[in-house]
């Protein structure tokens, strides 16, 4: 069964259209990400799916119910991350779960086994008792989490998880978000790192402007929508320019930013063979993957110069 | 959006959950276990206060006021204040505090919460917390002689009543305004003349008629004047009327904080 579907699905503010009808389908057991820069209508679409914003447009199914009419029992079996931490900061780690668990009409003698399990899972059984203002960015992040799973949920939604933590947490993070989805829970994130959806997402759409783009697996988008290889080179001497200009015809597409110049190609070996034919530093020569992040702003962001 | 569209979508029916706001209701029961200990000292202390430096400072000064003592004359009044103070603490400063500061109702509202469940669960919250500090109040004040009829025994329920009254409409300016700032205009235009003509401090029977009707209209007279006539005057009649008016006055406001509430987080 799908997890989430959207037909035709549209948000209208007064005077901006956030979502201008998307079409996606996140199935049960994967991780669905959305990408996209700011202003792209990722939030909104997830603020949608957590039937907190009610669509202008379209049909929003989640678990096979309409958003519209069933958000109490859409709620009951989801849980959220959100983006800025909004835990209770007056009391103790464990007791921002077990308040969360009334909101589910969980019982104390229930959700006090199930909050010392979660803590454990996101190794914070040894601040059970701290503070929240006490702790780190990093495991506010991770009692969000746990808090989102006090109720079991069969979808956990998560906005920008990972976003300003130190690279030790996010590991972390996405580390127990595979489990998760190991364990049998459809995750839907929102992200403005790549790599972070090149390492959780079965599938990505990117949007901008409140449209889709592409979607698809991450490997399928690099395959589709930006070469095999780059070459890139940093800071190239002046003298040397128009050298490098003549190397031109064997990519597929070339990008000259202010530091550095990117040659696209699916024979990166040759390209690299080129270039260092000229008298450039090694060391300011790159060659590497196309990644996810080459076809996002090939995408929305910075224009391709031919 | 046009008046009429506004009206609609200020008077429909909230979807509504007792259980649901319960919910949130332990929430802040839960925070308040924590915290009360620094807040309910400083709210009560006030009225305190007033009944030792006016009750007996003023109060040797003057005749008996209708026909009592004057710290028994001010007494029931300052209970009814320590209430208003109580609700309207909670339901301006702390609830908007909550909702743009904390993100608490978001967290709520990601949960099975409606917008409306959070809104009543904070109105009965902040019923709950007046009540406490009012009964606070009468406990402290027990020593000075304030209890004077045995019509004081439906005091706790005239302390919910006015505690929810002033929940209701603090939740409901609370709830229509963008900025913490407004808040304010709220203490200084609605709750401060209150405090001056509820006849609190001295019998409203003599002030010009026109300032008797103003006073007809305000919310906390109605409380001073059910508070009086339980605790002092025993007078079952006056103390009916007060209730009635404040039970009108609560049920047509009632589902307005539920519905701005709803208009403000559901968009």
């Amino acid at each position: 069964m799908s997890a989430v579907v959207a037909r035709g699905l549209a948000k209208r503010y007064d005077d901006f259209e956030a979502v201008r009808g998307i079409d996606f389908t996140a199935e049960e057991r994967t991780c669905f990400g959305f990408l996209g820069p700011n202003g792209a209508g990722k939030t909104t679409t997830m603020r949608m799916i957590s039937c907190i914003s009610p669509p202008t447009a379209g049909t929003l199914e989640v678990l096979g119910m309409p958003v519209t009419e069933r958000p109490r029992q859409i709620k009951a079996r989801m849980g959220i991350v959100p983006q800025e931490n909004n835990l209770d900061e007056e009391v103790s780690v464990i007791e921002n779960l077990l308040i969360y668990a009334r909101y589910f009409g969980i019982r104390k003698a229930s959700a006090e086994p199930r909050a010392d399990e979660l803590l454990e899972f996101v190794q914070l059984a040894d601040k059970r008792e701290w503070k929240v203002p006490k702790l780190s960015g990093g495991m506010k992040r991770r009692l969000l989490i746990a808090r989102a799973l006090m109720n079991e949920p069969e979808i956990l939604i998560l906005d920008e998880p990972t976003t300003g933590l130190d690279p030790q947490a996010r590991h972390l993070v996405w580390e127990k978000l595979r489990t998760l989805k190991r364990g049998g829970v459809t995750l839907i994130i929102t992200t403005h790192y790549m790599e972070e959806a090149a390492q959780l997402c079965d599938r990505v759409v990117i949007m901008h402007e409140g449209k889709i783009l592409v979607q698809g697996s991450p490997r399928e988008l690099v395959a589709a929508h930006t070469t095999r290889q780059v070459v890139e080179v940093f800071e190239p001497p002046e003298e040397l320019q128009a050298a490098l200009t003549s190397f031109d015809g064997l990519a597929r597409h070339v990008e000259r930013l202010a530091d550095r110049w990117l040659f696209y190609t699916d024979d990166g070996d040759e390209m690299l063979g080129k270039v260092r034919t000229l008298p450039i530093d090694p060391g300011s020569i790159w060659l590497r993957g196309g990644t996810l992040e080459d076809v996002f702003l090939a995408l929305t962001g910075r224009r391709l110069v031919e | 959006m046009t008046v009429a569209a506004e009206t609609r979508t200020l008077t429909r029916a909230p979807q509504v959950s007792l259980r649901h706001a319960w919910g949130y209701w332990l929430r802040n029961w839960a925070i308040f276990k924590h915290t009360y200990r620094l807040s309910l000292l400083a709210w009560f202390i006030e009225p305190v206060i007033y009944l030792v430096a006016m009750g007996f400072g003023l109060g040797e000064y003057l005749q008996r006021v209708q026909g009592v003592e004057y710290v028994d004359f001010i007494a029931p009044g300052l209970v009814a204040l320590s209430v208003m103070y109580g609700a309207t603490f909670e339901t301006t400063w702390n609830a908007f505090f909550k909702m743009e500061r904390a993100r608490i109702y978001d967290a709520c509202v990601s949960a099975p919460l409606s917008a409306e469940d959070v809104a009543l669960g904070e109105a009965l919250w902040g019923a709950t917390r007046a009540t406490i500090y009012g009964g606070a109040f009468i406990v402290i004040a027990l020593p000075f002689g304030v209890f004077h009829s045995w019509w004081g025994l439906a005091v706790p329920v005239a302390l919910v009543m006015v505690g929810l009254m002033f929940a209701i409409m603090g939740l409901t300016f609370t709830y229509a305004i963008s900025m913490v700032d407004y808040l304010s205009y709220y203490w200084t235009l609605f709750l401060t003349p209150m405090f001056m003509f509820s006849g609190i401090f001295f019998p409203l029977d003599r002030l010009p008629g026109w300032v008797q009707g103003l006073s007809w209209c305000m919310p906390l007279r109605h409380a001073v004047d059910l508070m009086r006539a339980l605790l002092v005057d025993g007078d079952p009649g006056a103390a009916a009327g007060a209730a009635l008016w404040m039970v009108v006055v609560t049920a047509a406001l009632f589902v307005l904080p539920l519905n701005l509430l709803r208009k403000r987080l559901v968009k």
